[in-house]
């Protein structure tokens, strides 16, 4: 740990000039177009924390509700020195380094066990991370020759993922929850992990969970080992894998 | 427009191996019914309601029946021998089966309860029949909007909600309205009942939920002066038991494909043929357009290299939904706008693509899919990308055009979500309404080439279908790169082996003609 504070570093949104603090923001206001309701939209905006908020369009949208679009301008800063985020602490290698660091350090392949889990149907994650064919150009840990990938796919029910983790002597659970409407993914994911636990395997896998809004600090706080975001592919799950296997190793 | 130069012969040789692969799995399907065809059989001689723990009554009478070793006989002789003998109702001789106060047994007069089956399956299919004409009526009175009809989704998980932003969607221009059901609804082997207001990422499917949503469109319809359409999903486990709901309450669409629930949620081969075959004969009956989902494959599979598929998918479920009576305006066949954005050209695939399903499929409804894979949190960036989904759309005179959605990957539309989707898409329906008259494709150049390609490659994965036989090809993931295998998957335990005494009448009634086993 560093005693070494940094430098400050103060920023507000950009605009044309420094430190103009000009943003856009639109919503919706469930009552229909009037001068009230546009004035309303402005006080709104002043409420945010915007000075000077113009709304430069509105227009009615039926039904008893109104559509209002508007810049304004911030009046907050943030200084990003004081700021820590959350994140998995590794070095991202590609496929070739992380098949290689597997076979040297493990001596056999790494088993990963993924799956969207409970009512969860979009594969669409998952499939990104653990299938051959990858996504954008980044092959999925199928595709790596040191790790067994065994993707169960959608709508997996958490006691059947935890048994085919034990079956297959899983040494990565891999978790996709993409639906979060009224925060059902929080549900899911703890019901998981509670599972785990109970089986007394928490200590022994991996556990991994990704997801358009997944942050690692989330899946600490639900006492995951690791969260990815979007912009995440296989090597970056395959690398933090790895790191966190001669982490525990080591311990 | 001048049309892509596509071989006749081809499309022919195309359609003609689709049609020997659905006939080999309809005939091998034929003898055998599932639990949920005979508890949407229940549903249509009338038993709705639900017992004290919830459990719906045609699953409780199926149960029973299961349990009486009868059910391979069908609900139907059972049902109407005790309705006959008790001088009961259906729903009250369900009511008594589920009280624990009557046990079904095969009657001594077995013709007897057939006529009275009949007579009672004849005044629903009258029923239904009502249905579809007041749905003609309407829309010759009240009119409909133009082709490509926008087709808008509202998810809210409750009904009231849906209905509100349905409602507000109507008013700004939508022609359909689909309620997207709560994730994992196709998984459960019943269908929840009454009004819901609590739901995942959409809103259950129920009779009820139906009905609210029918007349709040119906009201909305009249106010803004053309017939707005409804959407559900007949698909998962209930599939027939769903379109039973719909043709009863005036649905106009429903998502229904062939293979849909094999391939993607993972339910078993054979329940999903039966399945969907009762469920196309009820959507047929009831004028349903249905929608079929090959959109899917492209958000597993390269939407390049994977276009064929989509194109042997349609042609088989072309065939799957003639078996079933569907005419070729009710076939919804789906595709969509899912190439990389980055892939040069991209666009000039996308369009080729669309020309080619308009031209070998000209007279069916076709459903037109939005970017969605490809889709990222860049708002501004969606937006146009929808605009060019919908550019495809107006030139190559798509008919149910499903509206992209810029926040697409970040939730479930906000209302001013729709609002500027539907903005969009008039925009670029109106300023380029008679574009598709005025422009013609080059000859042999890419668009067509590349449209003749998919064409063949089509073409070559059917014959190599026909060969190995449906199960055998979607064994080996030949679509969406998803490997599912007869005996696997959910809902097996449901598929029955029909007894020589089974009796249907909606399969005599709703299509004739057709020598059912």
């Amino acid at each position: 740990m560093s005693e070494h504070k940094l430098p400050e570093q103060w920023v507000k949104p950009y605009g044309d000039t420094l430190n103009d603090g000009r943003v856009q923001l639109s919503f919706t206001l469930p009552v229909a177009l009037s001068d009230t309701a546009r004035e309303g939209a402005k006080r709104l905006a002043l409420q945010m924390g915007l000075d000077e908020p113009a709304v430069v369009h509105c227009e009615d949208m039926g039904q008893g509700f109104s559509f209002y679009v508007l810049y304004g301008q911030c009046k907050y800063q943030v200084d990003l020195s004081a700021l820590q985020v959350a994140r998995p602490d590794f070095e991202v290698m590609d496929k070739d380094r992380i098949n290689a660091l597997i076979a040297e350090k493990m001596g056999r392949r790494m088993v990963v066990v993924g799956a969207c889990i409970e009512t969860d149907a979009h594969t669409v994650g998952i499939d990104a991370i653990m299938n051959m064919k990858g996504f954008n150009g980044h092959k999925g840990l199928e595709s790596y020759h040191e790790i067994r990938a065994i993707n169960m796919g959608a709508q997996v029910d958490s006691e059947d993922l935890v048994a085919r983790a034990i079956d297959e002597r899983a040494d990565v659970i891999l978790v996709s929850q993409v639906v979060t409407q009224k925060n059902i993914h929080l549900d899911n994911l703890t019901r998981l992990s509670d599972l785990l636990e109970a089986e007394g395997l928490r200590d022994k896998v991996i556990l991994v969970v990704g997801g358009p809004r997944i942050s690692h600090e989330l899946a600490k706080e639900l006492g995951y080992d690791a969260g990815f975001g979007t912009k995440t592919y296989a090597e970056d799950v395959a690398s933090f894998a790895i790191h966190e296997w001669i982490n525990r190793k080591a311990a | 427009m001048t049309h892509l130069h596509l071989d006749p012969a081809q499309i022919d040789r195309a359609r003609d191996s689709a049609r020997r692969i659905a006939r080999q799995v309809f005939y091998d399907m034929a003898r055998f019914t599932t639990t949920t065809v005979e508890r949407a059989t229940l549903r249509l001689l009338g038993v709705d309601g639900v017992d004290e723990n919830q459990v719906p009554l045609p699953n409780r009478v199926v149960s029973h029946l299961q349990e009486q070793g009868l059910l391979q006989h069908g609900v139907t002789t059972l049902l109407a021998g005790a309705m006959t003998k008790h001088n009961q109702t259906a729903q009250e001789v369900a009511q008594a089966v589920a009280a624990g106060t009557l046990t079904l047994a095969w009657p001594h007069n077995e013709l007897q309860a057939r006529d009275a089956a009949l007579n009672l399956a004849h005044t629903m299919c009258e029923r239904i029949a009502a249905q579809r004409a007041h749905r003609q009526h309407k829309l010759q009175t009240l009119g409909e909007g133009q082709t490509p009809w926008l087709y808008l989704i509202v998810a809210t998980g409750n009904i009231y909600e849906d209905i509100k932003q349905a409602r507000a969607a109507a008013e700004q221009g939508a022609d359909i309205i689909a309620v997207i059901r709560s994730t994992g609804q196709s998984l459960l082997d019943y269908v929840p009942f009454g009004a819901t207001t609590e739901g995942f990422g959409g809103t259950y499917a129920t009779q009820e939920n139906f009905r609210l949503m029918r007349a709040a469109l119906d009201e909305v319809g009249d106010k803004v002066g053309r017939y707005i359409r409804l959407t559900n999903y007949c698909s998962g486990l209930c599939m027939p038991e769903i379109a039973a709901m719909g043709a009863i309450e005036r649905l106009d669409m429903m998502l229904n494909d062939s293979m849909y629930g094999i391939i993607f949620r993972d339910i078993n081969m054979q329940r999903t043929f039966i399945d969907q075959f009762f469920s196309r004969m009820v959507n047929a009956y009831a004028g349903i357009i249905i929608n079929t989902g090959e959109d899917n494959y492209l958000t597993t599979a390269d939407a390049y290299e994977a276009a064929h598929t989509v194109l042997a998918s349609q042609l088989i479920n072309e065939q799957f939904a003639y078996l079933s009576g569907l005419a070729p305006e009710q076939m919804g066949l789906g595709h969509a706008f899912e190439i990389h954005p980055e892939l040069e050209n991209g666009f000039l695939w996308e369009l080729a693509h669309a020309q080619l399903v308009r031209q070998v499929f000209p007279q069916a409804s076709l459903k037109y899919m939005p970017p969605t894979k490809h889709m990222t949190g860049n708002i501004f960036k969606g937006q146009v990308q929808d605009t060019l989904f919908n550019i495809v759309s107006t030139i190559t005179q798509q008919n149910i055009h499903l509206l992209g959605m810029m926040t697409e990957a970040i939730h479930t539309p906000f209302i001013q979500d729709r609002f500027l989707a539907i903005q969009n898409a008039k925009y670029v329906f109106g300023t380029m309404k008679d574009l598709h008259c005025e422009i013609e494709f080059k000859r042999g150049g890419q668009i067509e080439r590349r449209a003749q390609t998919v064409l063949a490659q089509a073409e070559t994965m059917l014959a190599a279908i026909e060969h190995m036989g449906l199960p055998s090809a979607i064994g080996q993931g030949m679509f969406a790169d998803i490997a599912r295998t007869p005996t696997g998957g959910k809902g097996l335990d449901g598929v029955i082996e029909k007894s020589a005494s089974y009796y249907n009448p909606f399969l005599h009634l709703m299509l004739p003609g057709v020598h059912h086993v």
